[in-house]
């Protein structure tokens, strides 16, 4: 085939290796190919797994040659972000504490991959235990955004979505806890979806904040999302926080892209002020977009929304101090002792002091603290209660519309570097994505042009009410659509060559 | 840490000087096939690390569910308890770093325990009488046991001084209830019998409710004593401290007894008792100061975010409720009666745990005197020996049963009848097998025995003399020779019976 | 989170802190984190005057309850598996440092 394989969308993929058009291990390598000859600028892996990806590819192949029925994705490669556990593949969430470790079993959604027939690649680069908004707090270097490699590609999935971007894989798995999958979306122009709390199983996923983290699809397209959505999600016996009740359905949703007569709401505290120019003008041209399509555009109001950041960096911070406690030195991972005859402690500190980095380490420090006797109930005591008042905002919001919008992100991607040192800044960029994480309910970041002053993607939220991800679909794509025509294109397209 | 100069106080001093308050914590592991989060088999004294997964090993990413049987059990524990049971509640993480645990931190229950509120009355029989001592339990709640760590080098093979340690994580993760009491006040100078008796009367009631196999040796059932003492009655509590490794109803009597008397002595001496935990000492009977834990008053608990509120439905707690057993101390009154025996013969059978041994050999036939007799004679004298329990002998009550209906039916004397013990307990077989197999039926001919008994006399020429001169007592020495020659297979009446008849005595004058 | 005070967050508070999570900081690295948390802090710090007393705690995403296992064996990891990530083993077992407190 002379057509370049990698910049097919993932629907295409799987209908030409089902077609027999093209086989899997062609697409594979085509891939393997593109890693190879850009991935030491983007540096959006941080393990590529060759052997085993040639392997599924062979495998899909051969059934199909069978004649056995491929799943909806067969033969299509994949970019796994490298916090979810794959059986003897290295899995370190960009973390030295971690460095090495092969896990001894694969997370639910790596076996609903491989069982559909996808070919995982390999691990992509993330902020250290996907803590950050730009994949500089990797222990193994920054990822580049494919736009603008002097530019963060976001975090902390930015490994995920630069693949994407950078056309080394036409699918991505993130992980969003306070904007993960969405903000790395919006800044390299993709689509990425956070699914209801519960939508997706977490068993296997390396536990930032529990009650907030969701595993989902990034892709360049709005179908192609909800056929990964439909091939993770769905529940799963091995997480007591699984949904039991069915997915919708998310393809259906994506195909029908009508959004005539539904109420899409812009959420009054998530934009003005802080947000840069480029980002609010692409946003106000797509709600007039979607009141061309002939949706009824309305304005809620979210009061408690400004809190939401702040009852975030307890939360997260008090139930990270916790899940992080594992990473002694003691059952896997870094071991660091000394020649001193140190005792368990001592190697227990020198281990986490030398395994963890500058962000890890503040958020531990800081979630000891919320969680301290004395202080839970005005830290972390009261952030449960501002949850409860974000979640009213939410039910009080979708009795006004369907869904809501805003911008994923406050700024296009910022220089690497800038906010390095600034905590409180790189925080800043969670804020509209945060208050999903906190109710629990869906979100997708999908791209709505280039911000005119620094022609950098800009991304639109989409937010649902919970276990209502169809709508994301369907709202989504129908924007999608209306922009394609308007570009003439994918965005993507104007990516600068590698 | 060294403890040779703790002082102690004569105990009669201690117990007129001061008011001892007990607090009781026990663990128990429940007999549930698997852990409390994961599929991992809970069975003991399989092969290091063969009994774990990504849950209980902690490994990134794992992720735990709960056990249905294990709520049920700590359900129908907090109702045997007398316990109200919460209608909603939660895990909790206590969080602090230790090798054995391997998500450094446990998933516990810490402000919302799942049974609260309840008590037990337990029966004490001191020197001065039996009293009923109604011992109040504060909560009883859900948790996970930890790893095995063995100490290697270092002089004494304890953990100061070691080298470094070895973990097994088989047991990371196995079902946990902790039955925490309120402080147990006025027991006074009876408050070592208390402690093992209330541990005693907790442990028959969950022994009859089949939850667990509470056994103290192997840990199933662990026992921590908090003890503080006080002026009078009247007065503040005292700084207490809590005692731990008490592995054995004896130990745990021994440690208030001792602690009591370690107290005594610092407070007599005008000193304030430590806060910590201490460390009984089996072998020198004598506590020891464990660590002043650090991280101990802040174990920084949040609600375990990986699992969900557990919310007992009324429905749910009443179709427990009746799977309840009667009450081990009603069955006790119940069976005391039927039996017609004293308080003191009951309390032998209960504090030997043979009550429902014996009542099921009761049950399968035998006298209720006999199954007594064999089960706190002999089988109590080989449980001793080997250092196990009763119920855990190779011998079913059904086969003791057995056992006295042949001595009943004069198949086996008391001597034949302790062989045939032997046997069963040895494996070879039911005692009718084990009769057969070691040809062991009292010998009913006379013939056999005639000829030992003219062969004994015939080498004790001076007996027959003794008893044809009015000394029967003298046929005793013949008896022995053919019980001996018959390898106790004789009836020792029988023979006397046909040795008097061979060398008939003088008339009585 | 605009132009929030700081909170003040003493060195040895940072090391006491830093003790209870196990991670060994020399007094460069409690010096930068005291001043950074007391920051964080002055901005998280609004959260205690937004929510009433009587307005619950969220610990949950979900309504949900009651989500338990029935009490089947599952197959284990083999104890080679189980130790395969290990730093040091012997005998089968996690091979660890020496332990100075009894827990």
């Amino acid at each position: 085939m002379s057509e370049d394989l990698t910049r097919w969308d993932a629907a295409t993929t799987a209908s030409a290796v089902a077609a027999g058009k093209v086989s899997a291990v062609e697409v594979t390598l085509a891939h393997l190919d593109r890693i190879a000859s850009v991935d030491d600028r983007v540096h959006a892996f941080l393990h590529v797994d060759t052997g085993g990806a040639l392997a599924a590819a062979g495998a899909v192949d051969k059934a199909r040659a069978d004649g056995e029925r491929l799943g909806p994705l067969a033969g299509v490669p994949l970019a796994l972000k490298d916090i979810v556990a794959t059986e003897g593949v290295p899995t370190t969430c960009g973390s030295r504490i971690l460095e090495g470790w092969r896990p001894p079993y694969d997370a639910t959604i790596t076996t609903r991959l491989k069982d559909g027939g996808v070919v995982i690649l390999g691990k992509t680069n993330m902020d250290e235990f996907a803590m950050g908004s730009s994949t500089e707090h990797s222990a193994f270097g920054p990822t580049h955004n494919p736009w603008d490699l002097d530019r963060i590609p976001g975090g902390s999935g930015g490994g995920s979505a630069a693949a994407l971007a950078a056309f080394e894989a036409p699918l991505a798995i993130g992980t969003d806890t306070g904007g993960s999958i969405r903000q790395p979306a919006a800044v390299t122009g993709t689509v990425g979806v956070k699914p209801t709390y519960g939508g997706v199983s977490r068993y296997g996923i390396v536990a930032l904040a529990s009650s907030l983290d969701q595993v989902g699809p990034c892709a360049r397209t709005v179908l192609d999302a909800a056929l990964l959505h439909t091939v993770i999600g769905g529940h799963d016996p091995r997480d007591s926080t699984s949904i039991a009740s069915p997915l919708p359905d998310l393809v259906g949703a994506a195909r029908r892209a009508d959004v005539r007569g539904m109420r899409i709401a812009v959420v009054r505290e998530l934009g003005g002020e802080g947000y840069q120019a480029g980002v609010r003008q692409r946003f106000d041209e797509a709600v007039e977009a979607f009141a061309t399509l002939g949706a009824e555009i309305v304005e809620v109001s979210c009061p408690h929304f400004p809190y939401a950041l702040a009852a975030y960096y307890l939360i997260l911070p008090s139930e990270c101090s916790s899940n992080l406690a594992r990473f002694d030195g003691m059952r896997y991972g870094l071991r660091v002792a000394g020649d001193d005859d140190p005792s368990v402690e001592q190697v227990m500190g020198r281990t986490r002091a030398a395994g963890f980095g500058a962000e890890a380490t503040r958020r531990i420090i800081l979630g000891t603290y919320a969680l301290s006797a004395g202080y839970y109930d005005a830290y972390y005591g009261q952030a449960q209660k501002v949850r409860t008042l974000i979640q009213r905002d939410f039910a009080a919001a979708f009795e006004q519309a369907d869904v809501l919008i805003s911008p994923t992100a406050p700024t296009t991607a910022f220089k690497l570097g800038e906010k390095l040192d600034d905590p409180l800044a790189m925080y800043l960029n969670d804020v509209a994505t945060i208050p999903c994480n906190l109710a629990g309910n869906p979100g997708m970041s999908l791209p709505v042009g280039l911000a005119p002053e620094d022609g950098l993607p800009v991304g639109l939220q989409i937010m649902a009410p919970a276990m209502a991800d169809d709508r994301l679909y369907n709202v989504g794509a129908a924007l999608e659509a209306v922009l394609l025509d308007r570009w003439g294109g994918p965005l993507l397209e104007e990516v600068p060559s590698l | 840490m060294t403890s040779a100069a703790d002082k102690v106080l004569p105990y009669d001093e201690v117990s007129a000087a001061y008011d001892p308050v007990l607090g009781l914590e026990v663990h128990v592991e429940l007999g549930t096939a698997t852990k409390m989060f994961c599929g991992c088999s809970t069975v003991f004294g399989a092969e290091p690390n063969t009994q774990t997964c990504p849950v209980c090993l902690g490994l990134p990413g794992s992720l735990p569910v709960v056990n249905a049987m294990a709520i049920e059990s700590a359900i129908r524990i907090g109702l045997a308890l007398n316990c109200q049971i919460a209608t909603w509640c939660r895990f909790a993480r206590k969080n602090y770093f230790y090798p054995d645990m391997p998500k450094n931190f446990q998933t516990s229950q810490y402000d919302e325990p799942i049974c609260f509120d309840g008590y037990l009355d337990v029966d004490v029989d001191t020197a001065e009488g039996r009293r009923t001592v109604r011992v109040e339990i504060e909560r009883a709640h859900m948790e996970e046991d930890t790893g095995k760590t063995l100490h290697h080098g270092g002089a004494t093979g304890r953990i100061h001084g070691a080298d470094y340690s070895l973990v097994d994580y088989n047991r990371a993760g196995i079902p946990l209830i902790e039955i925490v009491t309120k402080p147990v006040p006025g027991a006074g100078k009876f408050a070592p019998e208390v402690a093992r008796a209330y541990v005693t009367a907790l442990r028959e009631t969950l022994r009859s409710l089949e939850v667990s196999d509470l056994k103290m040796e192997q840990g199933s059932m662990r026992c921590d004593v908090n003890l503080s003492l006080r002026a009078a009655p009247e007065a503040p509590l005292g700084t207490r401290t809590e005692t731990k490794n008490d592995n054995s109803l004896r130990s745990i009597e021994r440690a208030v007894r001792y602690e009591m008397t370690r107290q005594g002595a610092v407070l007599s001496e005008g000193g304030s008792v430590l806060q910590e935990t201490r460390h009984w000492h089996e072998d020198t009977g004598i506590t020891t100061s464990g660590r002043v834990k650090s991280d101990a008053d802040d174990y920084r608990y949040f609600p375990e975010p990986d699992l969900l509120p557990i919310a007992p439905s009324p429905e749910w707690v009443e179709q427990l409720r009746a799977t309840l057993p009667e009450s081990p101390a009603v069955v006790r009154a119940r069976t005391q009666v039927a039996w017609g025996i004293s308080d003191f013969d009951m309390l032998a059978v209960t504090s030997a745990g043979a009550l429902e041994l014996v009542t099921a050999t009761v049950a399968a036939g035998a006298d209720q005197a006999a199954a007594r007799k064999w089960w706190l004679g002999e089988l109590a004298r080989v449980a001793n020996e080997r250092s196990v329990e009763l119920a855990d002998l190779a011998i079913t009550p059904a086969d003791v049963a057995e056992v006295e209906s042949l001595v009943v039916s004069g198949t086996l004397n008391d001597t034949l009848a302790r062989q045939v013990i032997e046997g069963v307990l040895a494996g070879e077989g039911t005692p009718s097998e084990v009769v057969a197999a070691r040809g062991l039926a009292v010998v009913r001919d006379d013939a056999p025995l005639l000829a030992a008994i003219d062969e004994a006399l015939a080498s004790q020429p001076d007996v027959a003399e003794k008893i044809r001169g009015g000394k029967v007592a003298a046929a005793g020495a013949i008896v022995g020779a053919v019980m001996k020659a018959t390898r106790g297979q004789a009836d020792a009446a029988r023979v006397r019976e046909l040795i008097l008849q061979r060398i008939p005595p003088p008339p009585d004058p | 989170m605009a132009e929030p005070a700081p909170i003040s967050i003493s060195r040895d508070e940072v090391a006491h802190l830093a003790h209870l999570a196990r991670i060994d900081l020399d007094d460069d690295a409690l010096e930068h984190y005291a001043e950074q948390l007391g920051v964080i802090l002055g901005a998280v710090a609004e959260v205690a005057q937004v929510a009433a007393a009587d307005v619950p705690a969220t610990s949950h995403p979900l309504p949900m309850l009651n989500v338990f296992r029935d009490d089947v064996v599952s197959p284990c990891l083999s104890a080679e598996q189980a130790l395969s990530g290990a730093p040091a083993v012997e005998d089968h077992r996690f091979r660890v440092p020496r332990i100075l407190d009894v827990e």
